[in-house]
């Protein structure tokens, strides 16, 4: 160390960073290097390669690409040391819309083959051959033969043309890196009539399951906020349905509700609540009418919320037990001491000291189930007046093979997700960080 | 006597006679496969009486005679047998009446714990508020136990019982959730013999096994430099990092398939298992790194300060000290990332074609045709099931403390 650098160092806080502090630095860029870059790649790249997707005509079959196919076969039925043969291959342009670019074969002729005959787009060199085809229209087919004569070690060995595969080059214009784009995405999600209902459904998924998850939480807490024998045992219970797959427990759920065999409709029915079998999964709404106005209960959609504010409760339910044993019991005996009844403990004490984890609770959880896809796609596929916009990205991607749209839903999804997290950002609480 | 105590001291005894009528009829019926036609009415005339009947022998001050539960109990047990006549689950006595008995005895002795329990403070005379809401609450958190007990647990004993039924008695009768011996032990167990047989989800067991640990390991290998980097070590843009890794839990995975999709499909990584063992990490390290840097924060530095006057490199205080201590949550991140991967189904699904390298998700998922019963489908919902359950029940302690401390994806 020199001596201007001690003497910075000593009047006071050094304002530049000195070598151990750059070590350190450089220590931690490096321990961090590998999960950026590998966060970089599967999460933010995707994210952005979303947009870029979402503006383009790309169809699930165009993933694709064009190449050039070949097949390489022996013909001439050669016997005997010395005779005739042809090696042929036979080239095909996989697409039929497409032309691909600068295509050349390489290949090794088999040993024993002597080579009397090239053609001219091919040179050989020993036994190396290099067939520079060029620019081959869409549909394109053509043979290459190559004249020439065996000797026994051709005959002998099984198959000679296999010992080397052909490898083939070319450039073909590749609908996910090209320049074509569109807006019909966009045009076309937007102006779906479902497209809003979608919205509808995914808001009124959003808010109640994330309500019910968290009521049932709070009331699952207040259960277990009490001392007595297999209390341990109920809270493990209580976490069984987060724990478990969500495979095991959705399709558990559709075999219970399942109207010809399922365990609740039978119930139901054999007990005589209902008359006929009830399609809990199956069915859009039921109609009903209260003085005489008709209105309609949607069936499906709300038994998809059941499912996840039973699938989710556990977690509130946690975060809720735990802040709850953490407050400070002398509270509620002065308050017991002047005569507060349990409902106002609950209501004056209990509820505003729980009020950071539950805002906190209900921002996670919203986002979350705004963004959950397996639970519906496995109870219903969305089916039924349940389709949320992430099961419309699977729909629209995968069920309709129309890649471009998918992203699109993707992108929107995206864009409401940003706003939902800005907003939450400005108003959240920040005494209570998770 | 005060209207209003006589008239929730009833309420009291009709809300638990109903509930426990109903919860016992329909567990019988699940039990013993004849359908019980539960008596709510009876049940709740005998449970208001009873519960009256207990109160008033409770505050009357005539010593001697039988206790107040005993007299309730019988009273209990008297009227309902009179006003069912003798048929109080609605079936002939003479039909599984051992299953009969022990529902009698359960329904009388909870009835009357539950009167027992939530009536003792109260009285036939003025009741204070505080008293009247001792009783609110013991109901509703009565109801409440009942309640969350079996909606969380009636979807895994059907799931459970489902999976050792036969398609016929399936058919025959859906309520019929008993176990039957009589088919012997192959007869009961043969939908899992065949998943194992026929439908290889002993492969299906091995690659969930492989991916899973392998997405352990290579979280853990990731996220614990990168977490001592963020808690330890000072440098420019600290904060923002420890905080922008959250941001990463906010994206859902749907949005990222479309993408992944398109390039794995194109390197050629979309059907493989390397491709899912790029993607599973990069979802659970955020979470890892931020449960990690959060107990590594809370290790007193004072240590690692000593181990670096010694002469021990960053990296050897590492090994040789950090890692150490924060075993605990090295474990609880690590079975953490292991239900992750385990239960994951998306991607999975978007991206494994080939029945070779099916994950037990994707192969559950394969179950789910008209041409496989159900029962195979609850059998392989139960063998996806179990390994994660029994995770969960054997290291409680260490996966809760995880859960609240690192939040959850989910």
């Amino acid at each position: 160390m020199s001596a201007t650098d001690q003497q910075s160092v000593s009047s006071g806080p050094p304002k530049v960073i000195g070598p151990m502090q750059r070590r350190e630095m450089w220590l931690a860029y490096l321990m961090l290097a590998p999960t950026f870059a590998i966060i970089l790649m599967i999460v933010a790249g995707p994210l952005l390669a979303n947009f870029w997707i979402s503006v383009k005509p790309v169809q699930l079959a165009d993933l694709r690409p064009p190449t050039v196919l070949v097949n390489e076969r022996v013909r001439g039925r050669p016997a005997a040391d010395g005779d005739e043969a042809t090696l042929e291959y036979r080239l095909r342009n996989s697409s039929r819309t497409e032309e691909i670019r600068n295509v050349v074969v390489k290949d090794q002729v088999p040993a024993g083959f002597n080579v009397a005959v090239v053609p001219d787009v091919c040179a050989l060199d020993g036994r190396a051959l290099t067939c520079t085809i060029g620019t081959v229209e869409p549909g394109w087919s053509e043979r290459l033969r190559l004249e020439g004569t065996v000797t026994e070690a051709f005959l002998s060995a099984n198959r000679p043309e296999r010992a080397s595969e052909p490898e083939v080059s070319g450039d073909a214009n590749n609908v996910l890196t090209n320049f074509d784009f569109t807006f019909e995405n966009f045009q076309r999600i937007f102006s779906a009539d479902e497209f809003w209902s979608v919205l509808r459904v995914t808001f009124y998924y959003t808010i109640f399951g994330t309500g019910g998850a968290l009521v049932l939480g709070l009331f699952a807490a207040q259960l277990l906020n009490t001392v007595f024998v297999g209390r341990g045992f109920m809270r493990g219970l209580f976490l069984f349905p987060y724990v478990s797959p969500v495979i095991a427990v959705a399709f558990t759920w559709v075999v219970l509700f399942d109207p010809f065999s399922g365990t609740v409709n039978a119930l139901l029915t054999k007990m005589g609540v209902v008359s006929d079998p009830i399609n809990f999964f199956g069915q859009r709404a039921i109609e009903y009418s209260i003085f005489g106005i008709q209105m309609e209960f949607p069936l499906a959609l709300t038994t998809v919320i059941a499912f996840e504010a039973w699938r989710y409760f556990p977690l509130s339910f946690l975060f809720i037990l735990a802040r709850m044993q953490s407050i400070n019991t002398d509270m509620y005996e002065a308050a017991e001491m002047d005569g507060a009844t349990p409902l106002q403990q609950f209501w004056y004490l209990s509820l505003p000291q729980l009020m950071g984890i539950l805002s906190v609770l209900f921002l996670l959880r919203f986002i979350w189930t705004f963004n959950k896809f397996d639970d519906i796609f496995l109870l219903t596929g969305g089916n039924a007046g349940t389709r949320t916009l992430t099961v419309d990205v699977y729909e629209q991607g995968f069920a309709l093979s129309n890649l471009g749209a998918g992203a699109a839903v993707a992108v929107v999804v995206f864009v409401v997700l940003v706003t939902f997290a800005t907003l939450f950002i400005r108003f959240s609480p920040k005494e209570e960080g998770l | 006597m005060r209207p209003g105590s006589v008239l929730l001291t009833a309420i009291t005894g009709l809300i638990w006679g109903v509930t426990a009528m109903v919860v016992i009829g329909v567990t019988l019926t699940l039990i013993t496969g004849e359908v019980a036609l539960p008596q709510a009415t009876a049940a709740a005339v005998a449970g208001s009486l009873s519960s009256l009947i207990f109160v008033w022998r409770q505050s009357s001050t005539a010593a001697g005679g039988l206790p107040a539960w005993a007299l309730s109990a019988s009273v209990l047990f008297l009227v309902l047998m009179a006003a069912t006549f003798a048929a109080p689950f609605g079936l002939p006595l003479n039909k599984e009446p051992v299953w009969q008995g022990l529902a009698l005895i359960a329904f009388i002795f909870g009835v009357t714990s539950a009167n027992h329990l939530s009536l003792s403070g109260a009285s036939l005379g003025a009741m204070t508020r505080y008293e009247r809401e001792v009783v609110y609450i013991c109901i509703a958190k009565g109801i409440g136990f009942v309640l969350f007990t079996i909606v969380v647990a009636l979807p895994f004993y059907v799931m459970v019982m489902t999976s050792l039924k036969s398609q016929q008695t399936l058919l025959a009768n859906p309520l019929d959730l008993s176990i039957d011996f009589s088919q012997g032990l192959y007869g009961l167990f043969r939908s899992y013999v065949e998943l194992f047989t026929e439908f290889n989800f002993g492969r299906y067991l091995l690659v969930s096994t492989f991916v899973s640990i392998a997405t352990v390991v290579l979280t853990l290998a990731f996220s614990v430099p990168g977490a001592y980097a963020v808690s330890r070590l000072r440098f420019p843009g600290q904060a923002f990092l420890a905080r922008s890794v959250l941001l990463i839990y906010m994206v859902p995975a749907i949005v990222l398939v479309i993408p992944l999709y398109a390039v794995f499909s194109q390197l050629g990584l979309r059907n493989t298992l390397t491709g899912l063992l790029i993607v599973y990490p990069a979802t659970t390290i955020p979470v890892a790194l931020y449960m990690l840097q959060g107990y590594f924060r809370g290790l007193p530095s004072e240590l690692e300060e000593a181990g670096l006057m010694d002469g021990l490199s960053r990296i050897g205080v590492i090994l040789k000290i950090t890692l150490p201590l924060s075993l605990p949550a090295l474990a609880s991140v690590s079975l953490y990332v292991f239900m992750i991967a385990w239960n994951e189904f998306l991607f999975a699904f978007m991206f494994l074609d080939d029945p070779d390298i099916f994950t037990l998700s994707r192969g559950v998922v394969s179950l789910n045709s008209s041409e496989v019963p159900r029962q195979h489908l609850m059998a392989g919902a139960v063998i996806a099931t179990v390994p994660v359950l029994f995770i969960f029940l054997w290291f409680e302690r260490f996966l809760v403390q995880g859960l609240t401390a690192g939040s959850v994806k989910g």
